[in-house]
Formats: structure tokens, C-alpha cells, sequence
């Protein structure tokens, strides 16, 4: 038995003979195969599954879709699989599926959050901006948390997500959301014609609300058949894509449109290989938003019971799943369809106790038919108050008045289950999202697309055509389709869709129902999921809010999870009615994505661990590892920071490393340098004008130092240039400003100097770049050189040369970053490890060793070469980097000239790089550190610079820094102080080279 | 002396329909198209370098002439892809064909490794984390451009209809398999 409120038989959506066992809070119950969650717990007469968000009342289900405000609940497979906050109308049944309820505590049924209830009155809307504002300090550290603690919903997972989750680009010519009736029209059309048509729906079947049709004929058979064999020639055709459980829930610009696919949740046992859910990226052409509409709760006092449910929801249980929501109904409505969804269940076996109709006047088959079986039909009639505790028990129904007030007495009429329907909104988010206009529609009452923002059509429901006839439905699909694929250039081919047995609906509410002057039945909802009520709407318009955005960020209404689905149209007529306004001049709040919520695993996608960024690696990274080097990320890079050996701690290696290099030499992998060919006959010319250096006396053969600006005057990038040719110059860029020197220069050159001959590829990875450095280099690479000569003689310091290397075609740089005797080899990249090893073996005859990024920082540092990005802050000068001498005096351009130029970067005061040695050598001033110009200030401080570089240096046996003082070099000698938690530390101003000043090492 | 060493590409895990291509010869070549035409030309009219240097003149199309292809990548801008071993005897012949035209041609061989993805879900595959259509009516064989997969760019080359050849910066190439591998895996 799958269910004491199962009928007999009916219910497309299941398979019969499949029964399915499940677990909610504990308790086991038996479902179908099809079933949701939330038809499988209606079945076993399970209507309360949730307590609400600030006054935990006891909330049951109320839709039959994503829209269902209430019935949230947390599906678990195992620890790291809990997923919380799901629709219990979205989850899907399968065996053994374990769900819980939320924010109760210690039960459902007990729980003792509900005395928020009892004390709503000293709780209303924005009570949290009046009642804890003082002291200021305990709203971050005391109330915030409380207040989220006691409010709130499911709790996410706190385990590693162990799930893949997949992730697609998808092209087609027509995207129609939504397979109900409408989008099934537009999808025959539109694929009839060869158009690549993708068609989507959120539910896990086709068919939308044909799904619960039972009377309509299509093309001469009953709906359900016509959808059937509708699916059958959509899934044979080559051109046309259907994803099922799968949510659009962004309209981007340029008609991307993201769709959420879930693959496996619905599984029992999901394959391990099958990702959980697909992200779709979709760029259509043309986009028809066939989204249909959602129906409307009424607001009255007690509208929220466990029991209480929309009135087109009850049909859907029923003609899909075979559920009764109860066997005593009473309807209350203001629209047409109730009358069906009445006839229905007193068809399966239900009672319909009262049918209340707000309308005076109600006319139509659907009404004929309903007095026809003789329903208890009461006109003019409305809801004053509910009965019962966990579950509705009693509806109080009383008569409107003239003035359209509750009038004479209240007739409590007992029942177990209430259904409500206020008409129908059409589903408007994505045509919104994608900057689409809204009409107000008089008539209706409700808002429907006007002017679209791109490339897309609204039909159907979701246009307006709530309750139409099928005819129509079909017709304006179909034209739509033919209109779009005709725009994508396909030729117009007419699809008919006869239809018979079809009956149109009207009907509407917007706002309060009409109730006593002084109503007493309690609390009318209008926003479940935030517990917003039409008292707190009356009142943030009372305390003075205008903007229906500030009304609704005062009372949240609108804003949970399911942003406002079934409450935003209520909310807004019952503000414009206080703000005596209409509704079109009150307007709507802004439709944002997602439309419904979407899991961060399926945004992440493939990003996760590994592959959530490439990881950058050099020719010669497995050499490093190999050798038990740490690594440092560097950008994207990973570069060996340092090699230890034999178990020693960072500042032991790089301690050894440096006084290595200095004694003998060391080998270091400079291959993430960024790269640069500048080639063409204007080469020069461009450099000239990009760079602040003069390059027209860089002879082929040589290399300069070059610093490069922004047009603000502040340094942007530097590095070692060469001229390899007379039109060809070689750039060398730090490791992590390659690709934005890059762009920096094409945008230039793009955009500055079109007409310049020079052209610029990107060659960081093209080389392989092996710098061996100190007093033996020469000695280590002379035997693996062929075709030049290394002596100083013939490559001085800044010379290049062409050569073989290990028989490889190198160039060799004589360049020094370390202020030794040094070369930087680069070789074609594929031969880098094995020119690498050929090095490393010639070295070992010198006692060379291989150092990393950490030493290479420290030799640097002792003779004052500047990093940029470290010593540079993006407010520095040439001049305030110590690197002035490198502008060319005569140039008569380069980017960032005429801003040097300013009085203000001429400031003698301005910060100005220089070094500072402790008056304890053993002490490492921490980077970043302030600098004072007078001892035992109390904040604030008058401060004149900062610590940008600080090592200890084993080769100075002392520590060193580079610091940026205002008016520094005018200080050499002075005594400054730098704070530290342990106290003021002295430190002496001082030239930035600590370590042969002369700088005679570099021409060994 | 030492021995010339040995080519040794980016190496990558094995899978079906996913394989690293073996080495090539690669050049950037920039240069004012019309201009270089002209002067292929001339210089082939000439006897000089006649038919080495194949230019893609079509806008996002590959074309061939011998061992060697270029591919469009931008109104100035070719990629020539031809065999490891010819490479410098090509690059001195392009160099002479287009003597006296300004132009850059750099040689690019190492940067970047060649990626295959073949089969009939390989344009599926590639969906995965390139953005672009990839139908034949938009991609049709012989469209080549450079584009993005995931977070690294490539150049995508559509060698038939179902086998694609994707040019990736080196350091790049363990990732673009990596995000293949992975997307593959379902």
C-alpha cells in the first residue's frame, strides 16, 4: 500500500507496480515509482513537513512545483551529500531516500522556536534594526548570530563535496524553456523546419500542465497521448535537443541563457562516474520562454496551516500521482480552474464541503459543469480565520458586504484540507532578467511581457494566456516558433495542432481578501518562506516606505529562496492599496537569477582541486621535484622556492644556497620570466616610445635594463631587453606582468602607433631559461658551449650571443640578478630538462648547487635590485625606485612621460628607496612593516615609509631591508623606527646596496 | 662535447580519442596579408622559394600547401605548423620570399604542444569548456581559431569532422588534458 489517500487508480507520473520505501524525520513510508517527495508524504497523509523561518509555525505543503514556499526540506545520502532546502514537490522518490525536516527543534511536531510565534507582536518587520542597535559592538558578536541562529532554514553540508559536476556550452538556433502545451507547439514548429532546437524543462517529464489534463482532445486524442507521441517525434529528430530536470535559471545577455541539468539526484544509486548535474551555457539564436504561470495563494488570517494548499496543486497531486489531498475539502477561489480541480476530486472521492467563490458574479462551463454535480457552490464569499493545529480543521467562511468587508456571521465549516486559488501569475523572471519590458494588463490584473530586452518571445501562459483556451495556447506558440526560425533563416513550413474539448478560465485576486473592520483571525500571510504578513506590509508603509524595493527589503517579503514566486504580486497590491496608488505605478522589484536556487558545485563545474586553475609548470619543475624542492605558486607558476638538504628548514638552505652561489655558483630556473619578441623594422622606434630607456644605442648583441610605465608615471614592469637583431629586440618581463605587458603594449600598438612595422609574440614558453650564477659559471658552461666564445672579453656583462648548447641552437644572455658573474641560458623548451641536467653535471665539479626563489630574492636584496610588485607599489616612480638613471634624458616620448613631468612626482619628499640595517643584525624586520621618523610615538603615529624587502642575509651575517622613506636618500645615516609587537626597533638609513658596492663581481 | 639532446614535449596521461601529437615545427608569422601575397608571389615568379610558403587568406580557415599549414588567426596573423625536422630550412625560405615586406616570423615551436581530440563526441567533448559553436555550419572542417578551453587559451583547429587539433602553450597542456580527461570520464 503505497498510501492511504492514493486513489485507485490515474496518476500519469507513476509506475504502479514499483513500490518505492522512503524515510522522513525517522519514520518510514512507502511511495511510488514517480513519485515526488512531496505526493508520496500527501499519499501516506503527511501534510506537515516544515516549521516557518522566524515564527516556526507549522507549515505543511502547498505547491506542486519549485514555486512551494513551504515544504523545504534536507535530502541526505551520507555525510557529505546532504542537500538542504529542496522543494519536497521537486525532490524525486527512489528507494531508500532519506529526508528531514527543518528549523525545528527538538521535533516537528514540539518544537520551541514556536514561542517567536507568541511573541510576534515585539517582532515585526524590521524589528532588528530597532530593538539591537545599542550596544553598536554586540550586533556582529551577539545578535546577528543569535537572530540567524534562530531563524533560518537547512544546513548545508560541512563535508568535501566528493561529486563531479559537469559542466557545457550548447548552441542552437530556437531555446524554448518550458515543455508544457506551449513550448511543446513551438518546439514541432520549430524543429519541423531543421532549426537546432533545444527544449527544456525543470520537471522531470514533459507535458507541463497537460500532465493533469483530463478532458481536452489534441489532434483527435486525449492530451496525454498527444504528449506522448508529441515526445516521441521531438526525441527521433536529429535537430532537436530535450533536457528534462533541468532549470533555466539565467537569461544572459547576448542570448546566453544557463540552464541547470540534474542528472542523477533522482537516482538511488548514482554511478560513480555520471556527473551530478550539468551546467549549460546555451547561446541561442532565438530564446521562446514558454514558462506558464504560477498560481496564487489568497491572503487571509490562517492561511498558512498544514493543509492548506493551491488549488491547481491539488489537481496536479491527483491527475499526476493519484493523491488525494484530503477527503473533506473546502475551495476557496477567485478563478475558474478551482471549479475543475472541484469536479476532479469529488470525481476520485473526495467531499467537497464548499466551494466559496470571493466573485460576485462567476459565469462559464466550468461553473455550469460544477452546479451541474451539484456543488455546494456559495458566491461572495470569504475567508476570515482557520482552525487547527497541526493541520487545518475548520475554514471560517463569511459573506462580503457592499463595501467589500467581511460581513454577518462566520460559518466554521470543518474540513482537512482548504484550497485556495487567486488566479495566475504569469512567469515573467527570465524575459525580465534579460532587460525585457512588463505590461501591466488591466483586465487580468497581472503583468505580461511587452518590448523584449534580446532576441526572445514569450508564450502561452507566461504571455498572459492563463486559463485560455489550448487553442490559442498552440496558436500563439506555434506563430512565435515560425517567427523565430524564420529570423534564423530557415523557411516557414505551417504546423496545425487541432483542439477540441478545450475550456477557457478567468478569474483573479491581488491583495487582502475582504475581511471584518477589526479582523481577529490571526496572522494572513503573504510571503510563507519569510514569514511576511500583509500587517507587516500595512506597517512599512505606515513607518514611512515608499519604494516597493525598500518596502521589501524592510519586511524581506520577496526575498527567500524562492524570491517571492507566490507572494510578490499580493505583496505589491496590498502596498499600493495602503500607498493609495496603483499597482503599474507602484511597479515590481527587480527579477534577478538565479530563478530558482542553483548548487555552488554546479557553478564551480570542473574547477575544483587540480583543475580549478592550470597550474604552470617548467621543463624543468620534475627535475626540481625530483630533488624534494618546495615549491611556491607565482602567478599560475609553480616555481621551486628552495632545494633543502638533509633535513634543513627554509632558512638553512637558503642560507647555504646563497653562500654557494656567492662562493662558487648555483643554477636557477628562470624559464617563467615572461617573453617578448618585438620584431619588425619599426622595433625600435616602438620600444622607444613604449619604454622610458633609449634604445637607439642598444647595438645588436647587447641588453639594457628597461623599465616600463604606465601613463600615470608609476612603474609598471622592468627587465632585461637585447637586441638580437637590427630589427628584432628580445623582452624580457617579471613572471607574473607578462601577460599584461603584453596587453599593455598591443593596446598601444592597436590603438596609439597603427602604423608602426612591428609586431609582438608572446615567447615565455618558447624558452627554456637556465641562469647560472656566480664567480665559476664560466667555468661550468665553457665545456657544453659550442660556436662562442663565454671569456669577458668577447661577452661582457649585457652582451648575448647565439651558440650551441649541449648541440641545442641557444641564446645566451650575460645578465646577473644576483650581482655575480652570471648567464642565462635559453634553450627551445622542449630540450630544457636535459640541457638543465647537463648543466647541473658540469656544476658538480665546482660545487654548484641549485637555488630557488626565496635565495634568488635575498642575493638580489644585498645588491638592491628591485623587484617590482614588491619593492613597487604601483605609486612609484623611476626615480622613487632608485632606478631614475635608466630614463633617457633626450627622449622626446614614451608612455608616462609627460606625467613624470608633475610637480607632484618631482616632490623631493616623495618616498624614495633606500636600505635600512637594524641596530640588532640578528633581527628580520617583517615586511610591510611601518617606518617612524621619531622613537615612542603613540598612535596615530606620524609615519614617513615602509618595510618593502627583509632577509637575513648569511652572507653579510646580518639582516638586511629595503625600504621605501619619504625623502630617503636626503636620510642616508639617520636613525629611524620601525614598530614591532616586541617593541621599537632602531634601524639605520642607508644606500640599498649592501654588498660589493662597486659592483666589480658582475664583470669576473 | 654532448650529444644534441632530444625533443621532450609536455607529457600527459594516454586516452582514447585524446592523444598528444608528436612534436612540429611552429612559426608565428606577422605580416600585411595582401603584401605577402604579393611577394610569395613575386619571389616564386622569381624561382625563389616558389610554392614554400602556404598563407590562409580565408578569415578563420586553415589552408595547406605540401607538409605545411597556416592557419588564420587574425587579418596579420598566421600560425605555420609543418614537420620538426624543417623547420629551419623553411623559416630561411619564408625569410627570402618576403624579403624587403616589413614582417615578423618567430619561431614558436617549443611554445606550445598539439592536442587531438577525435571520435564522434569529440565536439561534445570539446563543449565541455569551449565556448564555441561547434556544428558544422559554424565550424565547418578547416575552421581554425584561436579561443579559450576552461581557463587556458588554445588555438582550436577542426582537422575533420570529428577529429579537432588543438594547439596549447605548454604549461597549459597538462590542464587542457586534465579538464578533457575529466570531462571525458562521463
Amino acid at each position: 500500500m503505497s498510501g492511504h489517500y492514493r486513489t485507485a487508480s490515474g496518476g500519469i507520473d507513476l509506475e504502479r507496480s514499483r513500490p518505492i520505501r522512503f524515510e522522513f524525520d525517522g519514520q518510514a513510508y512507502q511511495g511510488l515509482q514517480g513519485d515526488t517527495l512531496a505526493s508520496a508524504l500527501l499519499a501516506n497523509g503527511v501534510h506537515l513537513v516544515g516549521r516557518s523561518f522566524k515564527y516556526h509555525r507549522p507549515r505543511g505543503i502547498m505547491a506542486a512545483g519549485p514555486e512551494d514556499p513551504n515544504a523545504l526540506v534536507t535530502v541526505r545520502r551520507d555525510a557529505a551529500r546532504s542537500t538542504p532546502n529542496l522543494s519536497a514537490a521537486q525532490v524525486e522518490l527512489y528507494e531508500g531516500l532519506v529526508a528531514h525536516s527543518q528549523n525545528r527543534w527538538p521535533s516537528l511536531r514540539f518544537d520551541v522556536g514556536r514561542i517567536n510565534d507568541l511573541l510576534s507582536r515585539f517582532i515585526p518587520s524590521g524589528f532588528y534594526y530597532k530593538t539591537f542597535m545599542w550596544p553598536r559592538t554586540a550586533w556582529h558578536s551577539l545578535y546577528e548570530p543569535r537572530i540567524r541562529a534562530a531563524a533560518g532554514l537547512g544546513v548545508a553540508a560541512t563535508e568535501a563535496d566528493p561529486d563531479v559536476y559537469a559542466q557545457r556550452y550548447g548552441h542552437c538556433e530556437v531555446l524554448i524553456v518550458g515543455a508544457g502545451p506551449a513550448g511543446l507547439a513551438a518546439a514541432l514548429t520549430a524543429a519541423r523546419r531543421g532549426a537546432r532546437v533545444l527544449l527544456c524543462d525543470e520537471q522531470a517529464l514533459p507535458g507541463g500542465s497537460l500532465r493533469a489534463d483530463t478532458g481536452t482532445r489534441i489532434d483527435g486524442k486525449a492530451a496525454t497521448d498527444w504528449l506522448r507521441e508529441t515526445m516521441l517525434e521531438l526525441a527521433q529528430a536529429q535537430n532537436v535537443t530535450v533536457l528534462t530536470r533541468t532549470t533555466a535559471f539565467g537569461y544572459l545577455p547576448h542570448n546566453m541563457v544557463c540552464l541547470s541539468e540534474r542528472l542523477t539526484d533522482h537516482l538511488a544509486s548514482p554511478p560513480a562516474s555520471k556527473p551530478r548535474e550539468r551546467l549549460w551555457q546555451v547561446r541561442a539564436r532565438q530564446v521562446i520562454f514558454a514558462t506558464g504561470a504560477i498560481e496564487r495563494p489568497l491572503v487571509f488570517p490562517g492561511n498558512d496551516r498544514p493543509g492548506i494548499l493551491l488549488a491547481g496543486a491539488a489537481r496536479s497531486f491527483l491527475n499526476r500521482f493519484g493523491v488525494l489531498p484530503g477527503r473533506r475539502v473546502v475551495i476557496l477561489t477567485a478563478h475558474d480552474e478551482a471549479y475543475r480541480t472541484a469536479l476532479e476530486l469529488q470525481a476520485a472521492g473526495a467531499q467537497i464541503v464548499a466551494l466559496a467563490d470571493l466573485r460576485a458574479r462567476a459565469s462559464g462551463p466550468l461553473i455550469d459543469a460544477a452546479r451541474g454535480a451539484g456543488l455546494a457552490i456559495r458566491r461572495n464569499t470569504t475567508a476570515v480565520g482557520t482552525r487547527g493545529n497541526l493541520r487545518v480543521c475548520a475554514v471560517g467562511l463569511a459573506a462580503v458586504d457592499a463595501d467589500g468587508a467581511a460581513a454577518g456571521d462566520t460559518d466554521w465549516v470543518s474540513c482537512d484540507t482548504l484550497l485556495m486559488s487567486g488566479g495566475y501569475t504569469p512567469s515573467v523572471h527570465l524575459h525580465s532578467q534579460g532587460r525585457g519590458k512588463l505590461r501591466w494588463e488591466e483586465t487580468a490584473q497581472v503583468f505580461v511581457p511587452a518590448e523584449a530586452g534580446q532576441s526572445c518571445r514569450s508564450v502561452g501562459a507566461c504571455k498572459g494566456l492563463t486559463g485560455a483556451a489550448l487553442a490559442a495556447v498552440f496558436n500563439q506558440a506555434a506563430t512565435a516558433a515560425r517567427d523565430a526560425t524564420t529570423e534564423c533563416g530557415f523557411e516557414a513550413l505551417p504546423v496545425t495542432i487541432a483542439v477540441s474539448d478545450d475550456t477557457s478560465a478567468g478569474g483573479g485576486w491581488l491583495g487582502t481578501l475582504p475581511q471584518a473592520a477589526r479582523p481577529r483571525g490571526g496572522k494572513a500571510f503573504v510571503d510563507w518562506q519569510n514569514d511576511v504578513t500583509a500587517a507587516d506590509l500595512g506597517l512599512a508603509v505606515r513607518e514611512g516606505f515608499r519604494s516597493i524595493e525598500h518596502i521589501k527589503r524592510y519586511t524581506t517579503t520577496g526575498m527567500a529562496t524562492d524570491q517571492g514566486k507566490t507572494s510578490n504580486l499580493n505583496a505589491l497590491a496590498i502596498a499600493a492599496r495602503q500607498l493609495g496608488r496603483t499597482i503599474p505605478e507602484v511597479g515590481l522589484t527587480t527579477f534577478r537569477m538565479p530563478y530558482l536556487p542553483v548548487g555552488f558545485g554546479g557553478l564551480a563545474g570542473y574547477a575544483r582541486g587540480e583543475l580549478f586553475a592550470p597550474l604552470r609548470k617548467t621543463p624543468m619543475y620534475g627535475w626540481a621535484a625530483a630533488r624534494g624542492a618546495v615549491f611556491e605558486p607565482v602567478s599560475m607558476w609553480q616555481r621551486a622556492r628552495y632545494f633543502p638538504e638533509r633535513g634543513e628548514d627554509m632558512h638553512q638552505a637558503v642560507a647555504r644556497e646563497c653562500q654557494v652561489v656567492r662562493r662558487s655558483c648555483g643554477i636557477f630556473d628562470a624559464t617563467t620570466l615572461g617573453k617578448i619578441e618585438v620584431a619588425g623594422p619599426d622595433a625600435i622606434e616602438f620600444m622607444n616610445r613604449m619604454y622610458v630607456n633609449n634604445w637607439n644605442s642598444l647595438a645588436v648583441g647587447r641588453c639594457r635594463y628597461g623599465i616600463l610605465l604606465r601613463d600615470d608615471g608609476f612603474v609598471f614592469d622592468d627587465g632585461v631587453v637585447a637586441r638580437t637583431a637590427e630589427d628584432r629586440l628580445h623582452v624580457t618581463t617579471t613572471t607574473g606582468g607578462a601577460p599584461r605587458v603584453l596587453g599593455l603594449m598591443e593596446d598601444y600598438l592597436q590603438t596609439e602607433w597603427p602604423q608602426l612595422k612591428v609586431w609582438l609574440t608572446s615567447t615565455t614558453e618558447q624558452w627554456a631559461v637556465i641562469a647560472v650564477q656566480g664567480p665559476r659559471a664560466r667555468d661550468v658552461l665553457e665545456p657544453l658551449v659550442e660556436q662562442a666564445d663565454l671569456s669577458a672579453a668577447s661577452l661582457p656583462h649585457m652582451a648575448m650571443t647565439r651558440a650551441l648548447v649541449c648541440g641545442v641552437p641557444a641564446m645566451i644572455f650575460r645578465v646577473s640578478f644576483t650581482g655575480e658573474l652570471g648567464y642565462e641560458i635559453n634553450v627551445p623548451a622542449d630540450y630544457g630538462a636535459e640541457v638543465w641536467r647537463a648543466v647541473w653535471e658540469s656544476g658538480q665539479a665546482h660545487g654548484m648547487c641549485a637555488y630557488g626563489t626565496e635565495s634568488m630574492h635575498v642575493l638580489r636584496a644585498e645588491k638592491g635590485y628591485i623587484i617590482v610588485g614588491q619593492d613597487t607599489d604601483g605609486t612609484m616612480t623611476p626615480d622613487d625606485a632608485g632606478v631614475g638613471w635608466a630614463v633617457g634624458k633626450s627622449k622626446s616620448e614614451f608612455v608616462g612621460m609627460v606625467s613624470l613631468r608633475k610637480r607632484a612626482l618631482q616632490d623631493p619628499n616623495r618616498k624614495q628607496l633606500v636600505g635600512l640595517l637594524t641596530a640588532d643584525p640578528r633581527h628580520v624586520l617583517e615586511e610591510g612593516s611601518q617606518i617612524a621618523a621619531t622613537p615612542g610615538q603613540r598612535p596615530p603615529m606620524q609615519l614617513v615609509g615602509h618595510v618593502t624587502s627583509s632577509y637575513y642575509s648569511s652572507v653579510l651575517r646580518r639582516s638586511i631591508a629595503l625600504a621605501v622613506v619619504n625623502g630617503g636618500r636626503s636620510r642616508m645615516g639617520e636613525t629611524l623606527y620601525v614598530p614591532t609587537p616586541a617593541g621599537e626597533s632602531a634601524v639605520t638609513v642607508t644606500q640599498p646596496v649592501f654588498y660589493d658596492s662597486k659592483g666589480e663581481r658582475l664583470n669576473g | 662535447m654532448a650529444e644534441p639532446a632530444k625533443r621532450q614535449p609536455p607529457s600527459v596521461a594516454p586516452l582514447a580519442g585524446l592523444r598528444v601529437l608528436a612534436p612540429l615545427a611552429r612559426y608565428a608569422l606577422r605580416v600585411d596579408l595582401a603584401v605577402a601575397a604579393a611577394a610569395a608571389a613575386a619571389a616564386a615568379a622569381a624561382g625563389a622559394g616558389a610554392g614554400i610558403m602556404p598563407l590562409a587568406t580565408a578569415v578563420c580557415r586553415a589552408s595547406q600547401l605540401r607538409d605545411w599549414h597556416a592557419l588564420w588567426l587574425g587579418p596579420d596573423e598566421q600560425l605555420l605548423l609543418g614537420p620538426a625536422a624543417a623547420g629551419a630550412a623553411f623559416a630561411a625560405a619564408v625569410g627570402n620570399a618576403l624579403q624587403g615586406v616589413p614582417h615578423s616570423l618567430v619561431d614558436v615551436s617549443h611554445r606550445q604542444g598539439a592536442l587531438e581530440v577525435s571520435g564522434p563526441a569529440a565536439a561534445t567533448l570539446l563543449n565541455a569548456a569551449c565556448p564555441l559553436d561547434l556544428g558544422l555550419a559554424a565550424t565547418p572542417v578547416g575552421f581554425c581559431s584561436r579561443t579559450v578551453f576552461g581557463k587556458a587559451e588554445i588555438v582550436l583547429w577542426r582537422r575533420a569532422e570529428h577529429a579537432f587539433q588543438l594547439e596549447v602553450w605548454r604549461s597549459f597542456l597538462p590542464y587542457v588534458h586534465g579538464l578533457l580527461t575529466l570531462a571525458a570520464a562521463e
